[in-house]
């Protein structure tokens, strides 16, 4: 009779080692099967020498393998000493291939030499004892009671999906940074994975290796707040070069050709690393005790595939290529007696893979009452909530109630909740003030609130009902509230910072498409206008696309067909016309603004065309469906209508204009363009100086010094200048300010004017100056008052006006005072407006928002 | 979006880019000339015995407002430095003043009754005529200068100016190692040039005569004449150089230039001012000691 082990462990990462280890300890009967030829395969395969970190830092280890930030090698030491020492039964290069059978009886297809794991003697290394004996091609049977799944995910690296992504040169790993040298290598992805391998290859000048990694986002949400900082590091010190808000587009040898912000760039790439996360090795998991079907292949008719019978087998929460499996709080599938922990489990987190290993083996040898490592803390979170209820209780309250919390495993819940804040509201209390700063979204778990629509009277207010979210706006732009929200009814919400929220929607893609979708309605709703409800656009924003638009794409071609309405999400676009074959600039659209009206209403062709003037984010809307909103809404299509008139006047205008002044419309079609040139094109809010009238006196640059703390925020001689109007390096108050991709403090936000400002809680990190791509934010140490204009002016006291220089400053400042980020903030709270253009004594500096500049209705001027 | 809409008016008046001179609508040139023909009309018509003259009423009148105004046009200088909060703009400010200060020339004029003399009453007089023709020349300058000054810098600061200088200099340097002992000499003379140690009327002039870059170049260029072979090349790529810097020296020359015609004025139209107050101060005093 063959024996029957009470647990078989698969996998022999930190997961399966501590839950292992955990069963040796409780003298049960087990068996871990590894793979490889070593134990904990994932972090054996890290660089060699690399730095494993510890984090979440306030969650309480809980495994009888020790565990504390270090190097690989001494990671690796601890547990395979440990793993000798209390003699876990373990076996290498035992590949499970397939998992049968009941709880009580699962048997275990296993391949392989199946051989005794021996202590090597050096950690991290090869160790001959241990490799694959000849019969590696043998398959045996191993039959246990429970079985718990700690395979990771390394399994399935996500794979380039772009032209040439087949090419040799493009790997998935990096085991030893060392071996390259004198090559151009390109990272492709800025998690965690990615950052250390280009930290690695950098790591040694002498290698001599031009190293580029790419980021998707403008932000690192994904990665270690630590690894972001060294790469920030390593790009201040050019020894990697890191480009934001870029993804390849198509590899060839020796090149590689990426989508940055600004449009297509080829570079030289001899090596591609990419580390673009992986997927659970899901269609294995998903077979373990499944029934299978012969079922015809959707995608290829007449063809008959094996499938599994759905509701056997272990379950995922959704068919989302980076869902996990459906899991019970003990971790056990929806077969029972199969847990699944680790990576699979959807937390990548060595002290939480961990700490689940031994709460399982605890849990199958018959102890229900533990609690989980965390349950103090998430157990203080709740303390103050009406209504006794168990953590598990709450958790699954949260999850199950609020709908961007759905697609979140037990798991995933309890790390999302570490992060996150829960609070009860009687009825009618304030949740925010308008205007009040703040960038967290916020959930409703239970009951509803209300928001005050209209300033100016608290009585009209417009109801979010439970389930929902709101203060989504701040997860982009970081504006202040809009509106005052209140508690309608007594209320439990749960306050998520904003890079939790980030990290949960990249993790999570059913939250990024819930939290899309509020917001795609609400912008609509907005732009639209009163009088509108989410039920009325329900059926345009289900049937939304979200599209990317690179720097100088068009979205609408002159003269072609279609109706498709477009709204400017992010970004924004140029309106060109091309009239005696050349394009003459007509408009500029700000995000928040909308366009294709024209040949929706009149069924024409497209009479401009619409181009992207930095990278840009749009939402298409059906043409169809978009035509059907109007005819149920006459109020809505009377403003479109309205719209288009005004846009066929400028039309008409151009037109005529042209016969007349084709210099004049040429002249002002090239300053337009080099103004969007010139970034302007996602300013909300920018000064500019007109060089026919500036005589360089700098009154500017010392009206700025002496209305902020003595430091000028602008350079006036900087900058481009075109046909004497010069844009001096001065803060554009972005769109989507690139400044606040990166704060660790959170402290630059957007006022109630439009200006991005930095608060008191700067630290000084440098991020924002780096992140900004007009170099308009500056560093430096804010120097003590000066003596009053008039002690100057009578008796020659202190630095006179404007910005004192450096050294003045040095004699009275600390060394160790640090530095501030020091960047434009329109003078807000200064009675008057910006001193800058207050105190130019000729009227050369002017400040505009580029779509009051970038009209045609200036075109006399 | 909305929150645009708010300031909207108040900012399409504010980027309606005019000049110190158009200010809505050359609003102050209205009223000066407005006032100008109100005093001379008053003048004309008023008769005061024996004669106009300061001490009539209407002497009075006018000198004191002339008095006033000269105070009122010197605080320029201060409102100018201090940046107080407040809905203020300078360029109103200096509009203001160039039309009003013109119409002080009327003023003044009247106040006189034309009666002059070798006195300090005529000083302060002679004093205000002197502020107020370098004024005039400061709004000719004004206006006609910023457009010169933005086509010579062609979007370089002057920090990028010098810096263009300091790498030819380093180049030249570099290039200057093949030559002979002569004519390093001379590269090292070029080396030498400061185009700032320039006084105020060479600045003014915007060339520099005695530039040590331009005498080097003329000497190499002649050296280049009987020069041969690989001496031939080593002297034509420092030649090059220096003609290259010759047109940064040129650049930076014309910057200077073109600055000390836009300041040149302030020297003589700050000093006087304080020089007519006193005078205006013993004027005053005078007249009321012997009245």
């Amino acid at each position: 009779m063959t024996k029957v082990y009470k647990i078989a462990i698969v996998g022999s990462g930190p997961a399966g080692l501590s839950a292992a280890a955990r069963a040796a300890q409780l003298g049960l009967d087990h068996v871990l099967l590894e793979k490889t030829d070593h134990l904990s395969d994932t972090i054996y395969k890290y660089q060699k020498g690399k730095h494993v970190m510890a984090t979440p830092s306030q969650l309480v280890l809980r495994s009888d393998c020790d565990f504390e930030a270090g190097k690989r090698e001494t990671v690796l030491g601890v547990w395979d000493e440990q793993t000798d020492a209390q003699k876990v039964n373990a076996l290498v290069n035992a590949d499970v291939q397939a998992i049968t059978g009941q709880q009580g009886a699962f048997k275990l297809k296993v391949k392989g030499g199946t051989n005794p794991w021996e202590k090597p003697p050096t950690a991290g290394s090869p160790h001959a004892a241990n490799a694959a004996p000849d019969k590696a091609g043998d398959v045996q049977e191993i039959v246990a009671e429970n079985i718990i799944l700690a395979i990771g995910t390394q399994g399935n690296p996500n794979r380039m999906r772009v032209p040439g992504a087949d090419l040799p040169h493009i790997q998935y790993q990096l085991d030893d940074p060392g071996e390259y040298v004198d090559e151009h290598i390109t990272v492709v992805g800025s998690g965690d994975a990615g950052i250390e391998n280009a930290l690695g290859l950098a790591a040694d000048p002498e290698q001599g290796n031009v190293v580029t990694i790419l980021n998707r986002g403008a932000d690192f949400a994904r990665s270690k707040g630590a690894n972001v900082k060294l790469l920030m590091e390593a790009r201040d010190a050019g020894r990697i070069n890191v480009m934001t808000e870029t993804s390849p587009s198509l590899v060839e040898p020796e090149w590689l050709t990426v989508d940055t912000r600004d449009g297509p760039q080829r570079i030289r790439c001899d090596r591609i690393i990419a580390r673009m996360g992986s997927a659970a090795p899901r269609a294995f998991v998903e077979g373990c005790c499944a029934s299978f079907e012969e079922k015809e292949d959707k995608r290829n008719p007449g063809k008959m595939v094996k499938s599994i019978v759905p509701g056997t087998g272990i379950e995922f929460t959704s068919a989302d290529r980076e869902a996990y499996p459906k899991l019970s709080p003990q971790f056990e599938s929806t077969v029972p007696g199969i847990f699944v922990v680790g990576a699979l489990a959807g937390y990548p987190l060595i002290k939480h893979c961990m700490n689940q290993g031994y709460d399982v083996v605890e849990f199958i040898n018959g102890n229900t009452s533990l609690k989980p490592a965390d349950e103090p803390i998430l157990e203080a979170k709740f303390k103050d909530l009406p209504g006794r209820k168990s953590v598990d209780e709450w958790l699954e309250l949260l999850r199950s109630n609020v709908s961007i919390l759905n697609g979140l495993s037990p798991l995933q819940m309890r790390e999302f909740m570490l992060d996150s804040v829960v609070r009860f509201y009687p009825a009618g209390s304030t949740v925010f003030e308008r205007n009040e700063p703040g960038s967290s979204l916020f959930a409703i778990a239970t009951g509803h609130v209300l928001v005050e629509v209209n300033p100016k009277d608290a009585s009209i207010t417009v109801p979010i009902g439970q389930g929902s979210i709101f203060g989504e706006v701040g997860l982009v732009s970081g504006r202040p509230r809009g509106a005052t929200i209140r508690s309608g009814e007594d209320a439990i919400l749960v306050e998520v910072s904003r890079l939790a929220a980030l990290r949960l929607m990249a993790a999570v893609p059913e939250a990024k498409r819930a939290v899309t979708r509020i917001s795609v309605e609400r912008q609509l709703l907005q732009m639209f206008g009163s009088g509108l409800s989410a039920a009325d656009v329900a059926d345009v924003v289900d049937n939304h696309e979200i599209m990317q638009v690179r720097a100088g794409e068009a979205i609408i071609n002159e003269r072609e067909e279609g109706y498709d309405i477009f709204v400017i999400r992010t970004g924004s676009m140029v309106v060109e016309r091309n009239i005696g074959g050349k394009p003459v600039f007509l408009s500029y659209l700000p995000a928040g603004s909308y366009v294709g009206e024209m040949a929706l209403l009149d069924g024409g062709r497209r009479t401009a065309t619409v181009r992207a003037a930095v990278k840009s984010e749009v939402i298409k809307l059906d043409g169809e469906r978009v035509r059907a909103l109007l005819d149920a809404n006459p109020r809505l299509r009377d403003r479109f209508e309205e719209d288009m008139r005004k846009r066929r006047e400028v039309n008409s205008f151009i037109e005529a204009k042209k016969d007349s002044f084709g210099n004049v419309v040429d002249m002002y079609s090239s300053v337009a363009s080099f103004l969007v040139e010139n970034g302007i094109g996602e300013a909300t809010d920018v000064l500019l100086i007109d060089e026919k009238l500036c005589v360089g006196c700098d009154n500017c640059e010392k009206a700025c010094a002496d209305s902020h703390d003595g430091l000028s925020r602008l350079n006036r001689e900087a900058g481009k200048t075109f046909a004497h109007l010069h844009v001096p390096t001065s803060c554009r108050h972005c769109e989507h300010p690139h400044c606040m991709a990166d704060c660790p403090p959170n402290a630059i936000h957007r006022g109630p004017d439009g200006e991005v400002f930095i608060d008191d809680t700067c630290i000084g990190c440098g991020n924002c100056q780096r992140n900004c791509p007009y170099g308009v934010i500056r560093m430096d140490k804010v120097p003590p008052k000066k003596p009053g204009l008039l002690q100057w002016l009578f008796f020659g006291r202190g630095p006179g006006p404007g910005e004192p220089d450096k050294k003045w400053v040095y004699d009275r400042v600390s060394p160790e005072t640090p530095k501030r980020a020091i960047k434009c903030d329109m003078c807000s709270g200064i009675k008057g407006g910006p001193a800058c253009v207050r105190a130019c004594p000729t009227g050369a500096a002017i400040r505009v928002a580029p779509e009051e500049f970038l009209t045609v209705a200036r075109l006399g001027e | 979006m909305a929150t645009r809409g708010a300031r909207q008016i108040e900012r399409v008046r504010a980027s309606a880019h005019e000049g110190f001179l158009r200010h809505r609508n050359f609003l102050w040139l209205k009223i000066a000339t407005l006032l100008s023909i109100l005093f001379i009309t008053g003048y004309a018509l008023i008769d005061v015995t024996p004669r106009h003259n300061g001490g009539s009423w209407y002497g009075y009148t006018l000198g004191t407002i002339g008095a006033l105004l000269i105070l009122w046009l010197t605080v320029l200088g201060l409102r100018k430095r201090a940046m107080t909060r407040g809905r203020w703009s300078l360029k109103a400010w200096t509009s203001a003043h160039v039309y009003l200060g013109l119409s002080l020339l009327v003023i003044g004029t009247l106040h006189t009754g034309f009666q002059f003399g070798w006195n300090v009453h005529t000083l302060a007089y002679a004093l205000m005529v002197l502020v107020i023709l370098s004024g005039i020349y400061g709004i000719v300058v004004y206006s006609t200068l910023p457009d010169a000054m933005s086509d010579n810098r062609s979007a370089m600061t002057k920090a990028q100016m010098i810096d263009a200088i300091t790498k030819l200099d380093r180049q030249l340097q570099i290039a200057a190692q093949p030559l002979s002992h002569e004519d390093t000499a001379i590269v090292s003379e070029s080396l030498r040039e400061d185009p700032f140690r320039a006084g105020i009327f060479r600045r003014l002039s915007g060339s520099d005569r005695a530039c040590r870059n331009a005498r080097a170049l003329r000497q190499l260029k002649a050296r280049l004449t009987i020069a041969v072979e690989a001496e031939e090349d080593a002297l034509q790529a420092v030649v090059q150089l220096m003609d290259r810097k010759a047109a940064a020296l040129q650049r930076i020359r014309s910057a200077m230039r073109i600055r000390a015609m836009l300041e040149v004025w302030l020297y003589v139209h700050v000093p006087i001012t304080f020089a007519l107050i006193a005078a205006l101060s013993v004027h005053i005093i005078s007249v009321f000691f012997y009245w």
